[in-house]
């Protein structure tokens, strides 16, 4: 049984609010649902009758089919809103697009936008449970979480295992998020990257900074790589690609110098050769398509704990 | 503290007496092992069905596969209740469920609501030859139309009453108990809640 503490309430923002017990409850409550993927009948009734809408107002491929996919494994109608093409440039807010969609009696909302604070925003507004599939540099609850589950499969904890974030955490909301959840449960974080895509102050967070890559390596299991955006070059943070993958690129070499099996994670899409390199992306260190499982099981994990549900009839529920 | 008494209704002899003879029932019914497979419902179905498929292999030489099943998500009342309850491991029997008798194992029928659940979750599963329902305590109340095949002992319990089966590997102790009423405004004792 789930005790109340546990409990996520309407909205899923992202991890920093959230203490270990509820981020344990979400691991634990995933680590069921993966079975269900494995199915020859990937359904299961939990959802049956709701209605969930995602609502993109920045494009994503695989962040969207991953939603979509733990919804329609739980039964859920779903329904796909890419708005960056559509009402937003007729004007409309963003509480507008929202609430012509309650109009339409919804029950949850899956958001992904590019302005910190965009989720918390609408979950304020709306009656919907919102969950929040990125917002800005703020946060990307979900990734973080299966990032957690993916090491915590591999290395049968959280508490305890070094975990560095290489690459641009500055504008990084997977990055933040990571640092939330993991810290939270017990893990030592660090970051890596060129200066000039550190936060200031990111050291206030608790996280260790390397500049570095080699004594990252040294100091890690874990290596999270983040994507280096293409923009992040024009806008000169990086003097050129080959200039940071020669500094900071997870290479085979650097892999296979580590004093230890490195776990290597990457939350996709990879631009290969630039962060990383194809040996170590599909070599045997890496969980990265991992990652793509347990992603459907975190987020059908996340639907389960936030829909409907009102704790007053659980008593009387109980007994039947 | 009123924490209300409890009431021996069987020993573990008792409970093993009687998980000895249902397994040889459901052999009889069967005519046999062959094609039999065991579904324990999450939590202490499992136990149970570990213990008739023991009893199945002492008497008959083989042991039936053993599956479990948690209906949490088939629950018919999930969006009424919250917070969420745990959902456990669900594991098919070795061979699947295709063409097999699968025999579900509970530990008390009541509603009929759990064995409504696990066999919609049965039926995504595949399509089982014939169905079996087996629990250790029937203690009445049904609502659904729903009857268990083999039973253990039928125990006559008032609606505010409980019926707890304990069993080791989740009590520490094999046993049945009755567990009367709470009187009104009294704190429901914590830990002994299971989905109906």
């Amino acid at each position: 049984m789930i005790r109340a503490s546990t409990s996520l309430g309407k909205d899923l923002i992202g991890l920093e609010p959230l203490n270990a017990e509820q981020i344990r409850a979400i691991l634990d409550t995933a680590e069921p649902f993966k079975e269900i993927s494995e199915r020859a009948i990937k359904k299961v009734p939990v959802l049956r009758g709701k209605t969930i809408v995602n609502l993109f107002f920045e494009p994503s491929t695989r962040t969207r089919i991953s939603f979509e996919f733990a919804e329609k494994r739980l039964s859920a109608d779903t329904v796909n809103v890419a708005v960056s093409a559509s009402s937003v440039q007729k004007g409309e807010t963003l509480v507008d697009t929202a609430r012509n969609l309650e109009a339409m009696r919804i029950d949850m909302v899956v958001i992904r936008h590019s302005a910190s604070g965009a989720a918390r925003f609408l979950a304020e507004r709306i009656p919907s449970n919102v969950i929040n599939a990125g917002d800005g540099r703020h946060e990307h609850p979900t990734q973080a979480l299966l990032d957690m589950l993916t090491i915590r499969d591999r290395l049968g904890r959280l508490d305890g295992v070094r975990v560095c974030i290489v690459g641009d955490i500055l504008h990084s909301r997977v990055a933040r998020s990571n640092i939330w959840g993991l810290t939270r449960l017990g893990a030592e974080v660090a970051v890596c990257g060129p200066p000039t895509l550190l936060p200031p102050g990111i050291g206030e967070l608790g996280v260790h900074v390397f500049s570095r890559i080699e004594a990252a390596i040294e100091w890690a299991e874990v290596l999270n790589v983040l994507r280096l955006q293409l923009e992040r070059m024009k806008a000169g943070y990086v003097p050129t690609l080959r200039e940071y993958n020669r500094v900071f690129g997870i290479t085979r070499e650097r892999v296979e110098r580590a004093p230890r099996d490195l776990l290597i994670l990457h939350p996709g899409p990879m631009n290969r050769g630039v962060e990383i390199d194809s040996d170590v992306a599909d070599g045997p260190h890496s969980v990265i398509l991992e990652q793509v499982t347990n992603g459907v099981a975190v987020r059908m994990a996340v639907l389960y704990l936030l829909a409907g549900g009102e704790p007053e009839k659980a008593e009387s529920a109980k007994h039947g | 503290m009123h924490a209300p008494r409890r009431q021996l209704v069987m020993d573990e002899r008792a409970v093993e007496r009687a998980l000895a003879r249902m397994a040889r029932e459901l052999v009889e019914r069967n005519d046999g092992v062959a094609g039999l497979s065991l579904i324990g419902i999450h939590r202490r179905g499992i136990d149970l069905a570990e213990r008739i498929a023991d009893e199945i292999e002492r008497a008959e030489g083989v042991r039936p596969p053993v599956g479990t099943l948690d209906i949490t998500l088939y629950r018919d009342d999930l969006m009424a209740i919250g917070p969420r309850p745990v959902v456990g491991e669900t594991r098919l029997p070795s061979g699947g469920v295709d063409g097999r008798a699968v025999v579900i194992v509970d530990d008390v029928a009541y509603t009929g609501r759990t064995a409504r659940a696990a066999m919609d979750e049965l039926a995504d599963f595949g399509r089982p030859a014939r169905i079996y329902l087996c629990v250790l305590i029937d203690r009445g109340g049904r609502e659904l139309p729903i009857q268990p095949d083999v039973v253990g002992r039928v125990v006559d319990a008032a609606p505010g009453e409980r019926v707890d089966v304990l069993v080791p590997e989740v009590d520490g102790r094999l046993a049945v108990e009755l567990v009367p009423a709470e009187p009104p405004g009294a704190e429901p004792e914590p830990g002994t809640a299971e989905v109906p």
